[in-house]
């Protein structure tokens, strides 16, 4: 069992380096569906082992019930992602298929090592090399954030690298002084175990403040407001299947850290510091995202409000704490990762088909483009959180468990912003969706729609269509996940049970 | 900076010691604040080399003041931390500057926000703030002192919380790329100066992994400001507004 352990990240290790060189075309082109199935696989497998936890060279990889869940949800929402980002098959007419560029190369050996940062953040026991895992999906991600090229790809490149490096550096400052009450307290250790065993002195003045610290670190890269600035930028300039990796997993990656720094704050302070905190960070996101997404124009930025919206429902579920929150928040990352990543997909051949993501110059797009139109739809409902996706049950369930926390007006509030939230993706899908098939406004507004089968110079990872099987799942998945007691329930107890029963 | 002046009595070496710290503390804050009242980018890049060797010196004499044990490591991490911050860093930094200038970029700092005087006003209300925040950090660290951690150490924790705050006072106030590079790294100084002188350095393998991330993250913003320059015609972020709601 502990060998699985390093599967993940040699796998990533393997498949990057091979993906770079030109060994092989289909490798490269492969190189995320492999590496997030492997990560899948073993995630599930560890999932499934019952008795001691498997833990590998002292304190450095660990998988835990949570680990294990968290290495299957990336591993998932990475498949999803990358298999329906693939560039489609050519048809009989189209020639072959465009020849592996330079180009390609490095972006398929990025995504491969950004996967496997991704796994060794979740399956370590060491906050020092989870944050030095954290860090490196940010230097994983900035070329890939700066893929396409030109200004703007530029400017989201430069703000992402330079305001996640520095929020993750709060968490280093937050990690170190963590580190230096454990050494206060007799035992110099970042096993995140023994510091939340309660069985070390630690100083409470030293570890109010290194949780504060690093809770705002991690927030940074999770996207909670009011650190979220960068977020918008780098999710709309990504290529759509990065966009979906980074909104689906590497947010929910984040807050994982976030969910470890407060077991510990739990154990050694109770709960006031993080709560007040995650509270505040969730409410906070929860507003800036109403209120962006009501006047938002551009699709894909719209989907990244949403990322921070869904964001501070975790945010929430995690300050209102105990079982049954903390499950749900889990059961959310599961839901929201799956839907926002088929929704990136999507939106990148949407793009492919319009040439545009402006929410205004789309329309009729059930009549054009069903192939478009109905996964959009499809996820779209599932993100709002309607009946049978998980996300409705795991926000019943935050909301309810805050109630019955005494956290009532913070629930009314959130309940209220929700509802401006399906207010506004209601209102911009539909419009989008709906209309006659060939409007007959005057197109000559300046908007110059490309024709959706001209071949258009797509750079090799952004073509109007694309394997569908991997949204269907996805979304099947996402529908199904919330009926199924067993083994779902279960593997969300117990991974809510790693966190104490706080 | 009187960190002696808090000190009981005591032996020749531990004054020694106490001395070394408080000398290597005062050189780094002084530097950090030297880069905010310095305009010209190389003489900042220079100030970052001196900062790179007075956080080495921290790190042998609090290697050399702590158990016997930890102290090849740390001494290993001392000579890492001279390769890479007193050297490398500034290298890389200096090389693209050097590049940028002679494709036509500015020299100078020269779209703060904030005037001279006022920045260093504000570096001086900033090192009170971090005297009044790092009082549970020092009282945390010194009071149950094991073995390795000694006195000064713990009460010139301030002076990493006042870098990590001016780091934070040029990334918001300056405008060019480089600085706000050169920004970055006094931040990451001023973090492992906490490091150092609260916990005696973080792991090594840790140590290892954070320097590689840092190197990292310096490498491609280097790489983003030359394209930067290359596809913007300039390396100040008031060209970088295309992107909002």
């Amino acid at each position: 069992m502990t060998a699985l352990l390093l599967l993940p990240p040699l796998a990533a290790l393997l498949v990057g380096a091979l993906a770079a060189t030109p060994v092989s075309g289909v490798l490269t082109r492969l190189s995320g569906v492999l590496t997030s199935a492997v990560l899948l696989a073993t995630g599930i497998a560890l999932l499934a082992h019952r008795g001691p936890v498997p833990t590998l060279g002292g304190d450095l990889l660990r998988a835990d019930p949570l680990s294990a869940l968290m290495l299957a949800v990336v591993g998932a929402v990475g498949l999803t992602a990358t298999w329906a980002g693939l560039a489609p098959r050519p048809g009989p007419d189209e020639g072959p298929r465009p020849a592996v560029t330079r180009t390609d190369r490095r972006y398929a050996a990025l995504v491969a090592v950004f996967l496997g940062a991704m796994a060794i953040a979740v399956t370590t026991d060491n906050l020092g090399l989870l944050w030095v895992a954290v860090e490196a999906t940010t230097i994983a991600t900035a070329f890939l954030v700066g893929h396409r090229g030109g200004p703007r790809a530029l400017e989201a490149a430069w703000k992402y690298v330079v305001l996640g490096s520095v929020g993750i550096a709060i968490a280093l400052l937050g990690t170190v002084l963590l580190y230096a009450a454990s050494r206060s307290a007799g035992e110099a250790t970042l096993s995140w175990t023994r510091l939340v065993s309660g069985e070390l002195p630690l100083d409470h003045g030293l570890v109010r403040v290194a949780a504060g610290l690093a809770v705002l670190g991690f927030a940074t890269k999770a996207g909670l407001a009011p650190m979220h600035s960068w977020l918008p930028d780098a999710h709309s300039q990504a290529p759509a299947p990065v966009s979906g990796l980074m909104s689906g997993v590497l947010l929910a990656v984040a807050f994982y850290a976030i969910l470890r720094i407060r077991a510990i704050a739990y154990v050694v302070l109770g709960p006031g510091l993080v709560r007040g905190l995650l509270l505040a960070a969730g409410l906070g996101s929860l507003a800036v995202a109403a209120a962006l997404i009501l006047r938002q124009r551009d699709h894909k930025r719209m989907l990244a409000y949403s990322s921070i919206e869904h964001m501070g429902v975790l945010a929430i579920g995690a300050a209102v704490g105990g079982p049954i929150a903390l499950a749900a928040v889990l059961l959310h990352l599961i839901g929201h990762g799956l839907a926002k990543a088929s929704l990136f997909v999507v939106a990148g051949r949407m793009l492919a088909a319009e040439g545009t993501t402006t929410i205004a110059d789309v329309r009729g797009l059930l009549a054009r483009r069903p192939d478009v139109a109905v996964p959009l739809v499809v996820g779209m409902t599932a993100l709002l959180g309607f009946p049978p996706f998980a996300l409705f049950f795991s926000e019943v369930a935050i909301v309810l468990s805050g109630w019955r926390a005494g956290l009532g007006w913070a629930m009314a509030l959130v309940v209220a912003l929700l509802l401006v939230v399906v207010a506004g993706l209601v209102r911009a899908t539909a419009s989008m969706v709906l209309g006659p098939a060939h409007d007959d406004a005057p197109e000559a507004a300046g908007v110059t729609r490309a024709e959706p089968s001209a071949g258009l110079p797509s750079p090799g990872h952004g073509a109007d269509r694309g394997p569908t099987t991997p949204l269907v799942l996805a979304l099947g998945v996402t529908a199904v996940i919330g009926f199924v007691a067993f083994p779902v329930g279960d593997v969300l107890a117990r991974a809510a049970a790693t966190l104490g029963l706080s | 900076m009187s960190v002696a002046g808090e000190l009981p009595v005591m032996s020749s070496t531990a004054a020694a010691t106490a001395q070394l710290i408080a000398l290597a503390a005062g050189a780094l804050l002084v530097t950090s604040v030297l880069v905010v009242w310095r305009r010209e980018l190389s003489a900042q890049v220079r100030l970052l080399t001196v900062q790179g060797v007075s956080l080495a010196v921290l790190a042998v004499t609090i290697g050399l003041s702590g158990p016997r044990s930890a102290r090849a490591e740390l001494l290993v991490v001392a000579v890492l931390v001279l390769v890479l911050r007193a050297w490398l860093l500034p290298w890389v930094v200096g090389r693209r500057l050097r590049a940028g200038i002679e494709a036509g970029d500015a020299a100078r700092e020269d779209g703060a926000r904030l005037n001279p005087t006022a920045s260093l006003v504000l570096v001086a209300l900033l090192t009170t703030v971090a005297y009044l925040v790092s009082r549970p950090i020092s009282a945390g660290v010194a009071t149950r002192a094991g073995g390795g951690i000694s006195g000064p150490a713990a009460f010139a924790v301030p002076v990493g919380v006042c870098m990590v705050l001016i780091g934070f006072l040029l990334l918001v106030d300056r405008r060019r790329a480089m600085s706000q590079l050169i920004g970055f790294l006094v931040l990451d100084n001023g973090i492992a100066t906490v490091a150092f002188l609260t916990a005696a350095g973080v792991p090594f393998a840790v140590e290892l992994g954070v320097s590689s991330d840092v190197l990292l993250v310096v490498l491609i913003l280097a790489v983003l400001s030359r394209r930067m320059q290359a596809q913007l015609g300039s390396t100040t972020l008031d060209s970088m507004t295309e992107l909002k709601d």
